[in-house]
């Protein structure tokens, strides 16, 4: 790295300096220079002599995630704080980004330009991933969110939502880019192979969620109700289209929400038109991962250790304020096995619990049925959240579901004599499920 | 298009099915019986969708006479394959079409989940309504249990239709052992000859607390998919480590309903032992 001592670009304001002074008189030489330089790593370097390297590198194929750092930004010094480190060769990768001519021509001691292409690449990555969480690089983003640049979501149900661009390890040569969708919450590979040459580190694993932070706007809401009859529900292209264009406003109760109305039909899947029962082996078991509470509400009936609360009296509405805690010791990202271990834990110790649970769900009862949103109880099977598909197969209003349960569900006695959680069916008044099921596909 | 058909009329070696399967955008469909064709039983009621049916199923069966071919040509050759699409969608969910399809889904004919976490699972295709001329293919993950868009336009735009609503889900219904496993794993379980054994082998693993499932190898009886759903992957979105307070509001409630499931699941499993 350090085999030229002599480069001016010691104090990258000093390059600024040299840069604005290389700029006034020829600047056309230089950038040709430089076209020759990057032949042989990138042929398609453009024969445009006003290109600086940065909007060069940002038109390549396959680097259209990135937008263009402001030279000033990679000048101060502060921004680069620690890249030094991972950057080889970083003088002359400076130089390369910034468009500053060596002063030193003894370019001998790098053994190949290709290399400096390849530091001047990384510089800028991790540059980029940086400057993309600024105010500034937020909006330049933002341009390129709104223009679609980054492409949509592949998931038929989030009806063509924008994502943006994911890493998802901060360390350079782990990954390679994803894309987040804000609607399903989910990270997708990028449809085109051109993007799997580009590292996810270099706009990192906070951007995504900083911009949808920043722009309210632009994020989906985390509850969804199905549209009411009035609409045409059946296709939900039209009525739950990515720029909210249904005729009321839509508002998020929670100010710092998303502002934005989702799409939040979930599949359901069907064969000759009869919803294939969760009984099934095969039957639906990641429904949950798309489904959205109705009410906003409802995402409070749950508490921080992810129970219902009310279900159990061991934990109550007081442990809300540890809320915070809980994020605050979640910051591992490796955490996600532990937490499935968890889930599994709470699952167990919850089945322990039948005899609270019972008096509770009594309890429960009574709210649903008065409250004007349809309680939470309901499995996604029987929701009004389902996909509005249709079926050549018989297809009445009624709408035959093929599971039974409701009809050999055991009783209470049985219930609590084997100790586990199952009169949670009975939260839901049956005739509501298939009013609010034909609602959604009529 | 009309070169290629009549080019397959005067070449005899060469049929119209193994034209269509062979040309561009067709990569989805598998090949149709003839015999099931010839069985105007399985073709009941198709002559109300599809227009000029009789020298449809003529040219798709390869015994149009030559003389209508020049006025009717153009036309034919949609009706052909309107009334292919809709024989197949009937075909693939008879035995045989469920083992031709299922052999394209173990080469990954039909594409990969897009879904990082579902680890290149093979899709299915799947259509929204059985109507023709109304929504076109999607691609069914069975890994994630959701629906998504095939990336190239030449796929999707052929019509959902073809391929029915039912159809991937009576795949899983007739092979329990070839529903993916939840987690994150590469998806091997369909990748190579013996998919069938390693989803299998996969599945027992992930039984808890069912010794006697183990023990049940055909058929798929003993599979226990009450609490897969734990097993799954799923992305949590950061700040600079820190989750997002709304979107991890959002998804506790989501694995909260899942925990109710796999609760409601396992009771109904230790009541009614099988």
């Amino acid at each position: 790295m350090a085999s030229r001592q002599k480069v001016p670009a010691e104090d990258p304001q000093q390059a600024a300096a040299d840069e604005d002074a290389a700029s006034g008189n020829g600047e056309g030489d230089e950038i040709m220079e430089e076209a020759e330089e990057q032949e042989d790593g990138y042929t398609s370097s453009t024969p445009t002599s006003t290109l600086t390297w940065i909007s060069w590198f940002c038109s390549l194929p396959g680097h259209e995630y990135f937008c263009e750092v402001t030279e000033d930004f990679i000048e101060d010094d502060f921004n680069l704080t620690g890249l030094n480190t991972m950057v080889p060769f970083w003088k002359e990768a400076m130089e390369m980004v910034l468009d500053v001519e060596p002063e030193d021509e003894d370019t001998s001691k790098i053994p190949d330009v290709s290399i400096i292409e390849s530091s001047a690449e990384m510089l800028y990555g991790l540059v980029h991933q940086r400057y993309i969480l600024t105010r500034v690089g937020l909006q330049a983003m933002a341009e390129k969110y709104e223009g679609g640049v980054f492409g949509t979501c592949p998931r038929v149900y989030c009806v063509g939502c924008n994502v943006v661009p994911c890493g998802r390890v901060d360390i350079p040569g782990n990954d390679t880019v994803k894309l987040f969708c804000p609607n399903c919450n989910d990270i997708f590979v990028p449809p085109s192979s051109r993007f799997q040459g580009v590292d996810g580190a270099f706009f990192g694993t906070t951007f995504a969620h900083l911009f949808f932070q920043t722009y309210r706007e632009l994020s989906p809401a985390p509850f969804w109700k199905a549209p009411s009859a009035g609409g045409s529900p059946l296709s939900p292209r039209s009525v739950s289209g990515s720029n909210g264009s249904r005729t009321s406003p839509f508002v998020n109760p929670n100010p710092h929400g998303g502002q934005k109305r989702a799409a939040g039909y979930v599949y359901v899947p069907r064969i000759y038109g009869f919803k294939v029962s969760e009984r099934a082996k095969s039957g639906p078991r990641m429904q949950w991962l798309r489904l959205r509470p109705e009410s906003p509400e409802e995402l409070d009936m749950v508490d921080w250790r992810g129970r219902w609360i009310n279900e159990d009296d061991e934990y109550d509405d007081d442990d809300e304020p540890e809320d915070e805690d809980r994020q605050m010791e979640d910051f591992d990202p490796d955490a996600v096995d532990g937490e499935d271990d968890d889930d599994e834990e709470e699952e167990e110790e919850e089945e322990g619990g039948a005899g609270p649970t019972m008096r509770k769900m009594g309890k429960e009862v009574t709210a649903s049925t008065t409250a004007p949103s349809a309680p939470p109880s309901s499995s996604p099977l029987h929701s009004a959240r389902t996909s509005p598909t249709t079926s050549g197969a018989p297809h009445s209003q009624d709408e035959p579901f093929i599971d039974l349960s409701i009809y050999t569900f055991p009783s209470h006695r049985q219930a609590t004599d084997t100790g586990k959680v199952k009169v949670l069916r009975q939260w839901a008044p049956r005739g509501d499920w298939d009013n609010a099921v034909r609602t959604a596909q009529v | 298009m009309e070169e290629a058909s009549t080019g397959s009329d005067s070449d005899y070696s060469r049929s119209w099915i193994s034209w269509f399967l062979s040309s561009k955008g067709n990569e989805y469909f598998c090949e149709v019986d003839e015999d099931f064709i010839l069985d105007r039983f399985n073709l009941t009621g198709l002559n109300n969708e599809v227009a000029n049916y009789p020298q449809a199923l003529d040219l798709i069966t390869d015994s149009l006479d030559d003389d209508i071919q020049d006025e009717l040509r153009g036309s034919l050759d949609v009706q052909a394959r309107l009334l292919y699409g809709l024989i197949h969608a009937r075909w693939i969910v008879t035995a045989r079409g469920l083992t031709k399809m299922l052999d394209k889904y173990k080469r990954a004919d039909f594409g990969r989940c897009p879904r990082v976490l579902c680890s290149a699972q093979p899709l299915l295709p799947v259509g929204l309504t059985d109507i023709p001329y109304e929504k076109s293919v999607k691609l069914y993950c069975g890994r994630c249990e959701d629906l998504y868009s095939p990336k190239s336009s030449r796929h999707g735009s052929i019509d959902g239709a073809y391929f029915g609503t039912t159809f991937p889900h009576l795949l899983f219904l007739v092979y329990p052992t070839l529903i993916p496993s939840k987690d994150g794993e590469q998806a091997t379980a369909v990748g190579g000859k013996d998919g069938g054994a390693g989803g299998d082998a996969r599945t027992r693993r992930r039984l808890r607390d069912e010794p006697e499932a183990v023990a049940a190898e055909g058929g798929g009886e003993g599979i226990n998919t009450a609490s897969v759903a734990l097993k799954a992957e799923r992305y949590r979105p950061r700040i600079y480590g820190f989750q997002v307070n709304e979107i991890a509001k959002l998804q506790r409630w989501q694995e909260a309903v899942r925990d109710r499931q796999i609760a409601r699941l396992e009771a109904l499993e230790n009541k009614t032992p099988t």
